[in-house]
């Protein structure tokens, strides 16, 4: 398992509890992250929500390939899914809140049926990463060909290459916030990321987050003390296909669309990038390599450096090469050396 | 009588296309256990190559052994640049491969467009067995079946195929007797991706050329090499036959999409009975 070694003396805190630096740094950001919207103009609210957005789907496949150790690339088929899943139910019903849930539900259905096969079948962890993305080309294709008007579902045409407009928001108002304006969006956004990321950081810490992360490091010997890998490794599977899939489900609210480059390879291609570029031995990695990336590719679209695919293919072909480990543990490490007594105030 | 046999042209036609896709991943892949998921932008390489000779001037088949010729150098290039730190460590070769595929298809759009290339074609049609079939289609069978018994004559009846094999088989033992493996390798990637090329390339006046058609290939190729199992050329040609006959049927009984689902589907379902493939359980072959 070569993708797992260089990630061990980075994990120490999986197993243990948070204690109070992890607590009093997430409180910090959040709350730094709640004054944004006071003080930002609107465009940057929306930037900083769709960081947010993809960084949950980033965290989807960090605590998957960082923690559980399967490199799954289907981790936009959830996402796309969940986007479809929200825009269809939504569309078709006035229950945008129900159409919110059934954004995580659908593609953990989803999940469970494909992880069964690959998981129940024992496929080795590489071709798991190879039939992921065949899937995915899969349903990319499938949903570009559903542009004829027989394909409806309800009363929403799927509108094939062009993706389905006017998906709605959430009406709902919690107190003064109107959950459908620009704000409530950036607010909604934080809310489940910071949900997600005490949520997965909690759960490691559980019984069941620390038997996944011995799978990780040894399944083999996870199995001769009596723990079913199987179960585990498509328990995991399907949360993060649950994780992916709110992501895809807050995607469509922000955009008001859903349309098939959400299951594009490009797109799952971009996940990647992110959680290798952050780092994916901690939570923060997947984050933080979303946020950088995702400036990274407005910027190069403004300075008009020509073809985004060809920085990002070098990104990563670089990261692979020389940064196996990510920006995350790396600053990390830094953060450890410089505060030697106390290594685990570096995380965030 | 005449559906009878347009069903059985169809299905050899694309079991022949499923074995051309495939047979460059089956080198790199199954023999070298490389995973290489710019295979298609090799493709699309020799695509590019055939394509833009063509409309030079230069004859079709001249533009094929262009195609496989460029798409081969452009191989043993990356080989040399990124693939060579990275064997034996598979999964950051599937991420460094799909950077190079970016890459590949950013650099393509820089400079020819993201636009599609087409290339003036003028088959004539062939009466076979009652209906009309196109020439060139034809030639395509030939081509893929001539490079399939190509490769085996390679691996099984020359030295350097034996060297090869035996390389990939047990690598220290080779340096031991003499064998350099850095070249062997190079080699061997080279060769894969040349065969891709010439794939690409051979597809080239059916398809046209855009900077993303390696995404239709890749997915295909990939099934059909996980499916084969550890013998690259047996396993191949099993799983190209019957993918290509369930794609064949299906796609002509509904329509293509379906036909690559239905493919998918079944590879997926075969996955879990063998999981190590159709050739999982024999020991000899190639």
């Amino acid at each position: 398992m070569s993708s797992h070694t260089f990630s061990m003396s980075f994990d120490a805190h999986a197993g243990r509890r948070p204690r109070w630096p992890w607590w009093a740094s997430v409180g910090v950001c959040v709350a730094l992250m709640l004054a944004v919207p006071r003080y930002a103009d609107t465009a940057l609210q929306l930037d900083l929500s769709l960081v947010m957005i993809l960084s949950l789907l980033a965290l989807s496949m960090g605590l998957l390939w960082g923690y559980v150790g399967i490199l799954s690339f289907g981790q936009t088929i959830f996402f796309g899914l969940g986007g479809y899943a929200y825009a269809l139910f939504s569309l078709n019903t006035d229950l945008p809140v129900a159409a919110l849930a059934l954004a995580a539900v659908v593609p953990m259905l989803f999940a469970v049926l494909l992880g069964y096969f690959m998981m129940y079948g024992r496929i080795s962890d590489i071709y798991l990463s190879v039939i992921t993305l065949v899937v995915t080309l899969i349903f990319e294709k499938g949903v570009r060909a559903t542009s004829g008007p027989e394909y409806v579902i309800g009363a929403v045409r799927l509108n094939g290459q062009n993706g389905i407009p006017g998906v709605p928001g959430l009406p709902l108002r919690i107190g003064p916030l109107d959950l459908q304006s620009i704000e409530g969006i950036f607010y909604l956004a934080l809310f489940f990321l910071a949900l997600a990321y005490v949520g997965i950081r909690l759960f490691l810490a559980s019984p069941t987050g620390r038997v996944l992360v011995g799978l990780r490091e040894n399944d083999k010997r996870m199995e001769l003390l009596g723990y079913d890998s199987r179960l585990y490794k498509l328990m995991a599977f399907v949360i993060s296909g649950g994780l992916a899939g709110l992501a895809g489900g807050l995607y469509a609210l922000w955009g008001n669309f859903v349309g098939p480059e959400m299951f594009s390879l490009n797109q799952a291609a971009m996940v990647v990038i992110w959680v290798i570029v952050g780092g994916r031995s901690i939570l923060a990695g997947p984050i933080l390599g979303t946020l950088l990336i995702q400036y990274l590719t407005t910027w190069l679209g403004t300075v008009g450096v020509g073809q985004v695919t060809l920085a990002l293919g070098f990104i990563l072909i670089v990261c692979v090469l020389l940064f196996p480990q990510g920006l995350a543990p790396a600053c990390q490490s830094l953060i450890a050396r410089l505060a030697p007594q106390r290594r685990a105030g570096g995380e965030r | 009588m005449t559906s009878l046999y347009t069903g059985l042209y169809l299905v050899v036609f694309s079991i022949s296309l499923m074995l051309l896709i495939s047979l460059g991943l089956a080198v790199i892949f199954g023999m070298m256990k490389v995973i290489n998921l710019a295979h298609g932008e090799f493709m699309m390489v020799g695509g590019y190559a055939c394509v833009l000779s063509a409309n030079a001037g230069a004859p079709l088949w001249l533009g094929v052994l262009a195609g496989g010729a460029i798409a081969g150098i452009a191989g043993i290039v990356v080989e040399r640049l990124v693939i060579r730190f990275l064997y034996g460590r598979m999964v950051d070769t599937l991420l460094a491969t799909w950077g190079l595929s970016l890459l590949f298809v950013g650099a393509a759009t820089t400079v020819f467009g993201a636009s599609s290339m087409g290339m003036s074609t003028d088959f004539a049609n062939v009466s076979l067995g009652g209906m009309s079939v196109s020439s060139y289609n034809l030639a395509i069978c030939a081509f893929s079946f001539s490079l399939v018994a190509l490769c085996w004559w390679l691996a099984v009846r020359t030295k350097a195929g034996l060297i090869v094999r035996g390389t990939m088989q047990a690598s220290e033992m080779a340096a031991c007797l003499g064998v350099d493996r850095d070249r062997v390798y190079m080699s061997t990637f080279g060769l894969g991706s040349c065969l891709a090329g010439l794939a690409g390339a051979a597809l080239a006046p059916l398809t046209g050329v855009s900077p993303a058609m390696g995404g239709f290939f890749v997915a295909k190729a990939f099934i059909t090499v996980i499916v084969g199992g550890h013998l690259p050329l047996v396993g191949a040609s099993a799983a190209s036959s019957l993918f290509g006959a369930i794609d064949g049927v299906v796609s002509y009984a509904y329509s293509s999409v379906l036909g690559e689902v239905s493919m998918l589907i079944a590879a997926v379902l075969l996955l879990r009975m063998l999981p190590l493939g159709i050739t999982g359980r024999m020991k000899r072959g190639m």
